[in-house]
């Protein structure tokens, strides 16, 4: 590693922390210099995180996979605090930044007007997130996740208005006792263990005696619930779709990927401390996550099919992605769970592209009007003119429309997991590596197949549903007008779900890679605890890479 | 000593979790807060294999002294954190809290009255 990359992993948190400091200082009405500074950092982070997917899945001659280790102030870990990036990180990063470029330009277009300080909070979520997919140590992680969620306390109430303030009321609160939790299960964890650092704990976890294991297990469950409260796991779900219905689009769109902090935690977790090498521990709670799981898959499905309002509709398609994301991780096989890591990158980028293309389908209706109540130019005058063209072409669908009708097919179909777009492959992906376990297929196995086909069709059924009734109807609403600024992230969000399934060979490889690594947390202990703090002369981070006598990429499961 | 500290944090916690539980906003604050007191006293309880008294914080001058004996920093430093960040959510929480009364007119948590 050259000495300037050397830095690269704190970057992801400095970066948007000390730019959205630094933008407290400026007046609210110097938006163009805000505007700059924000595109900046968020473009510098999508490089960054480029390039950390690079390193981390460079195969050299005799490694297979590299993890970068960055002890903070260069104390040894387990005692400093660690920072680590390896394939699962490195991918959620990129997933951040995408959703960040995306979100922020659509917000541009007008959205980041509509209240104070959008570009702060917007850049300390951001911090929040990358945080929290890069620490190594369960307190810092605590830390973080009240970074994103101090943001996003902000930012669910961006834009002012009384349904906004409603949904707070229940978002903060139920975050706030979550934390709590939290904050008693790492107690818990630390009393019993003594040790904060993730990889420390998956090590010292098979060797503990049976009168503390109880314990820790309890502590476990605790925490668990906290992270499960933010992945939206039924029945600690009931505040997600009306939260995310009253957020404003591009803040809904930036939350499609807070649901997945928590299953990412979650995913690391379990599979560091209730692996395969956990002994007596082993799939400690698999259980909940699978039946969990399912029953977020069921509540999730009957939601979407309930729900009126085409934002509570994408909230409930959340949950169905939530839902099937933790059966698969309570499954416990790794083909399942590359399949799932697919399926969370697709249905993240289509969930984030639905909220944003709602918002601009429903600009010409009149019901969104006391929402839109900031921004009203869009109502105004010049919308007549347009109305009158469309009385002359009589029937044709305008371009505006045929344009947003377009993404909304995509859109549902990855959603629904209709060929040939990725939420297709995902689920294939995880079905195909259910169904082909060794011995008899079981029965409970059979119960998600079904749950994951009906939450599918019942999303393909309320989606078209509501495609026809906003789409097709040539009511008296106004044709929305569309910037190019908006639709590009929309499209840009579609595109790259094309992408991941024409590219479905070297995207699926690089999961499947990912998954197999989550389920040797001896080598990622002997990564982060084996590097050792560098001396002056030298680098401050170190990669250290799995040897010749790690298991090999293409290999059997254990 | 073990006996009254965990009355204490149970008695916090029963109390928040009421509280919490209760339609007034300001009934959930003070909920919220007393939770939290629990939830500190719990991390110190918590730590360390149990309560310890006159621990020295720092090392005795001129040796490394027991290092057995010396109070474990780190649930201290937990204890702090979560001190601050939680008088911070309080606070923004606070706000959201008069926001609401303001736009809705009712200091129920639903922001409107049961009918």
């Amino acid at each position: 590693m050259t000495p300037a990359l050397d830095h690269l992993a704190i970057l992801p948190i400095v970066l948007p922390l000390a730019v959205g400091a630094l933008m407290l200082l400026f007046d609210e009405r110097r938006r163009r210099l805000k505007m700059t500074l924000s595109l900046a950092t968020v473009f510098a982070l999508l490089a960054i995180a480029v390039t950390m997917v690079v390193m981390v899945g460079l195969p050299s001659s005799d490694r297979w996979s590299t993890l970068i280790v960055y002890p903070l102030g260069n104390w040894p870990p387990p005692f400093g605090i660690v920072l680590v990036v390896d394939r699962l990180a490195a991918l959620m990063l990129l997933m951040t930044a995408v959703l960040g470029c995306t979100t922020l330009l659509f917000a541009l277009a007008r959205w980041h007007t509509a209240g104070p300080r959008f570009h702060t909070l917007f850049l300390l979520l951001l911090t929040g997130l990358n945080g929290a997919f890069l620490t190594g140590d369960l307190f810092n992680l605590f830390v973080f996740f009240e970074i994103l969620l101090a943001a996003s306390y902000g930012l669910v109430l961006h834009g002012s208005g009384t349904a906004r303030v409603r949904a707070g009321l229940h978002y903060i609160p139920i975050n706030l006792v979550a934390s709590s939790l939290f904050l008693v299960g790492v107690a818990v964890i630390y009393g019993v263990t003594g040790t904060l650092n993730m990889a420390d704990l998956s090590r010292i976890v098979p060797t503990l005696p049976p009168e503390s294991r109880t314990l820790m297990e309890a502590g476990a469950a605790v925490l668990g619930i906290a992270f499960l409260v933010k992945a939206g796991m039924w029945p600690l779900s009931f505040w997600l779709p009306t939260t995310y219905a009253a957020a404003c689009a591009p803040v809904a769109a930036m939350f499609a990927i807070m649901t997945k902090v928590g299953i990412y935690v979650i995913l690391r977790l379990f599979l560091l401390c209730f692996g395969d090498e956990a002994g007596a521990s082993e799939d400690f709670g698999a259980a909940w996550l699978y039946y969990g799981g399912m029953a977020t898959l069921l509540f999730g499905g009957i939601g979407v099919l309930a729900s009126q309002s085409m934002q509570r509709l994408g909230g409930y398609s959340v949950l169905i992605s939530s839902g099937t994301l933790l059966a698969a991780i309570g499954t416990g096989n790794s083909a399942v769970i590359s399949g799932a890591l697919y399926y969370l990158v697709a249905s993240t980028f289509a969930i984030s592209a639905y909220f944003l293309l709602v918002e601009l389908i429903e600009r010409g209706q009149a019901a969104g009007a006391d929402v839109l109540a900031v921004t009203l130019e869009i109502f105004g005058d010049p919308e007549e003119d347009i109305e009158d063209e469309d009385e002359e072409v009589g029937v044709a669908i305008p371009a505006t429309i045929a344009v947003l009708g377009g993404g909304f097919v995509a859109c549902t179909a990855v959603l629904a997991g209709l060929p040939p777009l990725s939420g297709f492959i995902g689920k294939f992906a995880m079905l195909s590596a259910l169904l082909n376990e060794a011995g008899e297929i079981p029965f409970y196995h059979w119960l998600f197949v079904a749950l994951l086909m009906l939450s599918g069709l019942a999303t393909l059924i309320a989606m078209t549903r509501n495609g026809i009734r906003t789409l097709w109807v040539p009511a008296e609403t106004d044709i929305p007008r569309v910037r190019a600024i908006e639709a590009i992230p929309v499209g840009v969000l579609l595109l790259l779900c094309a992408v991941m399934t024409f590219a479905g060979g070297p995207t699926m490889r690089y999961m499947e890679a990912t998954a197999q690594i989550l389920y040797w947390p001896s080598e990622y202990a002997r990564d982060v605890l084996g590097s050792q703090p560098a001396g002056h002369s030298t680098s401050d981070s170190r990669s250290s890479g799995h040897g010749p006598s790690g298991p090999n990429p293409t290999g059997a499961t254990p | 000593m073990e006996i009254v500290l965990s009355i204490g944090i149970g008695l916090f916690t029963a109390s928040g979790v009421w509280l919490l539980l209760r339609p007034r906003t300001y009934q959930v604050i003070i909920g919220l807060s007393l939770l939290s007191y629990a939830v500190n006293l719990f991390i110190f309880a918590m730590a360390g294999g149990g309560l310890r008294v006159d621990g020295p914080p720092i090392l005795a001058p001129g040796g490394v002294g027991d290092p057995a004996k010396i109070a474990d920093p780190i649930p201290q430093a937990l204890v702090l954190t979560a001190i601050v960040i939680g008088f911070a959510m309080t606070a923004l929480f606070l706000v959201v809290l008069l926001a609401a009364r303001g736009r809705t007119g009712t200091d129920h948590v639903d922001g409107r009255e049961p009918d």
